[in-house]
């Protein structure tokens, strides 16, 4: 991980839309008056639903004013977090977990694949344009792993057939199923139950 | 009752076997410091908030398996503490291999070297080899203006410098990007530091990360020669340490006065130091046919004095610049009564009101430490920021402890702390004092107010009117007592409040600005300008006398020029703007054939053959004491009661880089000038 890199191409202004600030409203109202900074985080999260899933300079400023905080204060949560992104990602952004439980259930080949289908490098866009990807530390799904996460989706227990496929579909810009790949359900152990077995919805 | 026992006592803390008493609310490493036990440290500093980030000063207490932080850890009755045992020394051994792992070997060409809190404390704490074998981290130099030099790969990252600019300076506008190995400490997209206080941060760094760019490979701290003293570039007289290498002054920094500066100085008085080299006048020049030609001293004094003869006392007028010391000022007044006979003399280039008749009514009386203890605070027609940069950061200081409202009247736009601005007009005063305005009762239920009233209030038509009022309104609330003086006067000029002890003002009952009056109506004939670069009058066929360290606006009209020597250049008395008489000592040596100036009024003296009364600086120094202590005293209190006058109050724009001749000829300054203002064109908006 090194410091993001800002976008060079960068939009004019940025405003919330008036759904996103109705909601930005709300956060702020859950915070007393001299401390509306807390809600930065929430509006960062918004701001980057709102904006193709990054954050271009002209929104830092914005919620910087919004919340009447030093732009230097948002910029700094931006940089800190890396679920912000501050430099354009595709419309699908996969994020690879090579922490490592991960890394030791073969997160390697699956970064390999990313590589080869997406873009070589990390944050680059894939050649039509819909895909990047990146490496990310933990994401809490130890249990499910190799996993990765694509937008809002967790995508587990994958092998490289698994990660070929969800790949190719999203180049093709369909959102695949999200979940175990080995239809596991949820965290429960690979070959079925073990113990509570005569518990019906154990 | 057992409570109320161990309430009462004081409570007492065990540092090396060694039982000190301390106070409530101390931390572990405050009361160390009172056992005489030293701890190291990077990152706390005791006027900034505790971070606790660096580690450097662990410490073991009794019954913790690990040793702790003694900055952010407060010290509790009983406490046992060690700072000296291997366990500690152990630790801090680790910590500091671990702030060495990633920090450049470059001692040798860093400017920190000499002066540098990582470098002193690796000869104690410092493994003699590094363990760690891969590459080592790099980050690249952040821009920070004209001022900051940084070399971020250095940086240990104790945010001294973030906390400063947020708590200190009033202008959150440095900043921690990234985490963990790859922290950065930047600015918001490297834009120049906004802040007349930024070059603070260069102290503060305890590496060489942040350094000084004007300064930058001129010398080493130990081939410098250091000379405490005080600074001119504002009223305020911030206690400095002038470095000079031979005759250059090579950097000037702040010396701890907890009544006046603290320890910080604004970035003018640090950075103005290079124009002592330039634009220097270093022989005497007499006018002919237009042209200045250089002279010899006997050749410009004897045209002086054949030209002073020439005209009707009447006609001569003397003229006291900003940077004007009390020696220069009173033999100067000396010699215009003695030798010439006039009484034609003024100090007030800006035209504002004044009353001598009491010391009070032109000094800050509530003293610059007394605002942390005032609960309101009310600017009339000044902006302290620009102003009186460290002041304005005492009352941000003031106000971040008390919370105590301040309003303004007249708007200054960003002071760095929030206040209120009332409106800009002289009918609001006429409302606070028949008690009409809101404003009023507050101030009448205030413990102990404040009312700063700058030149802007006191120049133009109601500058009488809105002094003498308010000063009415408080006495008459009973807020001029002897403990606790509300009435305060913003100077901007070091010289002023001396000049004006020493009677250098031509006012009388009826008029105010006679002198004025007078070199408008062409009354004088000779115009002598003791360092005086702010003027605003016509020359027309008046002869003038520049006498001054500087080729300003002064020598640009002169028909003779005298050199004389600059602060830094001459043992000096100052007074600053609260009436605090204060000492600055000789750094350097005046360059060429300029000398001291009342030198020149002594030899002036001599040569007209009516000598002064003084030989010697000692002489002269129990003179001037003399005067000082009188005027302390014989004070004539009289209320004047002025009617009113409406008019608006229009904080005047302050060229704040540019504000005397010393700064004019800096060329760090003209580029900070630039800079802010470029800042004003482009629009960029304020970082809060």
């Amino acid at each position: 991980m090194s410091i993001k890199k800002i976008s060079k191409i960068q939009p004019e202004s940025f405003e919330l839309s008036k759904d996103n600030l109705l909601e930005a409203e709300n956060e702020i109202k859950k915070y007393p008056n001299d401390r509306k900074a807390s809600a930065i985080l929430a509006l960062l999260f918004l701001v980057q639903k709102q904006n193709d899933n990054w954050l271009p300079l002209a929104a830092i400023k914005y919620v910087a004013k919004f919340l009447g905080v030093p732009y230097i204060q948002v910029y700094e949560v931006s940089t800190f977090y890396s679920m912000f992104n501050l430099s354009p990602v595709g419309k699908y952004f996969v994020q690879v977990c090579t922490t490592t439980p991960c890394m030791m259930k073969g997160s390697k080949k699956i970064l390999d694949i990313c590589k080869k289908y997406i873009s070589k490098n990390p944050h680059e866009l894939s050649e039509n344009k819909l895909c990047s990807w990146t490496e990310v530390e933990c994401l809490g799904a130890c249990v499910n792993a190799p996993m990765m996460q694509i937008n809002q989706d967790y995508f587990e227990d994958l092998d490289e057939n698994s990660t070929e496929e969800i790949i190719q579909t999203l180049l093709e810009d369909k959102l695949p199923k999200p979940g175990s790949a080995k239809n596991r359900k949820n965290t429960a152990p690979e070959k079925g139950k073990t113990t509570l077995l005569e518990v019906k919805n154990a | 009752m057992i409570n109320t026992y161990w309430r009462k006592t004081v409570p007492k803390i065990i540092i090396n076997n060694k039982e000190v008493e301390f106070e409530e609310g101390m931390t572990v490493l405050q009361a160390c410091e009172l056992a005489g036990a030293e701890i190291p440290r990077f990152c706390y500093h005791e006027r900034l908030s505790i971070a606790g980030n660096c580690r450097m000063c662990l410490v073991e207490m009794e019954n913790s398996p690990k040793p702790i932080a003694s900055c952010a850890m407060p010290a509790t009755n009983g406490m046992k503490i060690k700072t000296n045992t291997l366990f500690v020394d152990k630790a801090r051994k680790g910590v500091m291999e671990f702030l060495l792992a990633n920090h450049p070997l470059d001692c040798p060409v860093c400017d920190q070297g000499g002066e540098c809190d990582l470098q002193d404390q690796s000869l104690l704490y410092g493994f003699d080899h590094s363990r760690y074998t891969e590459n080592k981290r790099q980050v690249n130099e952040k821009y920070m203006g004209p001022l900051i030099k940084t070399e971020m790969t250095r940086c240990i990252h104790c945010t001294r410098c973030i906390r400063f600019a947020t708590e200190v300076a009033g202008i959150p506008e440095l900043g921690a990007i990234g985490r963990g190995e790859d922290m950065e400490i930047t600015t918001y997209l490297e834009k120049s530091m906004e802040s007349e206080l930024s070059a603070n941060v260069i102290d503060l760094c305890p590496v060489g990360a942040l350094t000084s760019k004007p300064y930058a490979f001129e010398s080493r701290p130990w081939d410098l020669k250091k000379t405490e003293t005080i600074d001119v570039m504002d009223a305020v007289g911030s206690n400095i340490r002038v470095d000079t290498y031979g005759w250059e002054v090579k950097r000037v920094l702040p010396r701890v006065n907890e009544d006046i500066n603290e320890e910080w100085i604004s970035d003018k008085t640090r950075y103005a130091c290079d124009g002592l080299l330039k634009q220097r006048l270093d022989t005497p020049y007499i006018r002919e046919n237009g042209r200045l030609r250089k002279s010899s001293w006997d050749q410009a004094l004897k045209l002086l004095i054949i030209k002073l003869k020439s005209f009707n006392p009447n006609e001569i007028a003397g003229l006291v610049g900003d940077l004007a010391d009390l020696e220069m000022i009173y033999s100067f007044k000396s010699f215009f009564e003695k030798c010439i006979g006039s009484t034609n003399l003024e100090c007030r280039q800006d035209r504002i009101y004044i009353n001598p008749q009491e010391r009070m009514n032109y000094i800050f009386n509530s003293t610059i430490s007394g605002i942390e203890d005032s609960d309101f605070i009310l600017l009339v027609g000044t902006n302290p920021r620009l102003e009186a940069t460290i002041l304005n950061a005492r009352i941000r200081k003031a106000y971040i402890k008390n919370k105590l409202k301040i309003y303004s009247i007249g708007d200054v736009g960003d002071l760095t702390y929030p206040y209120q601005n009332i409106g800009s007009n002289t009918s609001i005063i006429k409302e606070i004092v028949s008690g009409s305005h809101e404003i009023s009762n507050k101030i009448k239920k205030a413990k102990k107010p404040m009312i700063i009233i700058g030149d802007s209030a006191l120049y133009g038509k109601s500058g009488k009117y809105v002094f003498e009022t308010l000063k009415n309104f408080l006495s008459d609330n009973n807020f001029i007592k002897k403990n606790w003086n509300a009435l305060n006067i913003l100077t901007q000029q070091a010289s002023r409040v001396g000049a004006i002890d020493f009677g250098v003002y031509s006012v009388n009952e009826t008029e105010n600005f006679s002198f004025f009056n007078k070199v408008d109506n062409d009354d004088f004939k000779l115009i002598y300008l003791l360092g005086a670069d702010n003027i605003n009058f016509d020359k027309k066929n008046k002869f003038i006398v520049y006498q001054g360290s500087h080729g300003d606006k002064g020598a640009e009209i002169a028909d003779i020029i005298l050199p004389g020597a600059a602060y830094t250049e001459k043992n000096g008395l100052f007074v600053n703007l609260e009436g605090k008489l204060q000492s600055a000592y000789k750094a350097s040596y005046p360059p060429g054939d300029a000398r001291e100036d009342w030198i020149i009024f002594k030899d002036l003296a001599n040569m007209m053959k009516k000598p002064l009364g003084f030989n010697n600086i000692k002489h002269l120094r129990e003179s001037i004491n003399k005067q000082i202590q009188s005027k302390i005293k014989n004070g004539v209190k009289k209320n004047i009661e002025v009617d009113f006058i409406e008019e608006n109050i229009s904080v005047k724009p302050i060229d704040y880089y540019y504000t005397n001749s010393i700064a004019r000829s800096s060329k760090v300054m003209s580029e900070c000038r630039q800079i802010s203002k470029r800042f004003l064109f482009t629009g960029i908006e304020k970082a809060s």
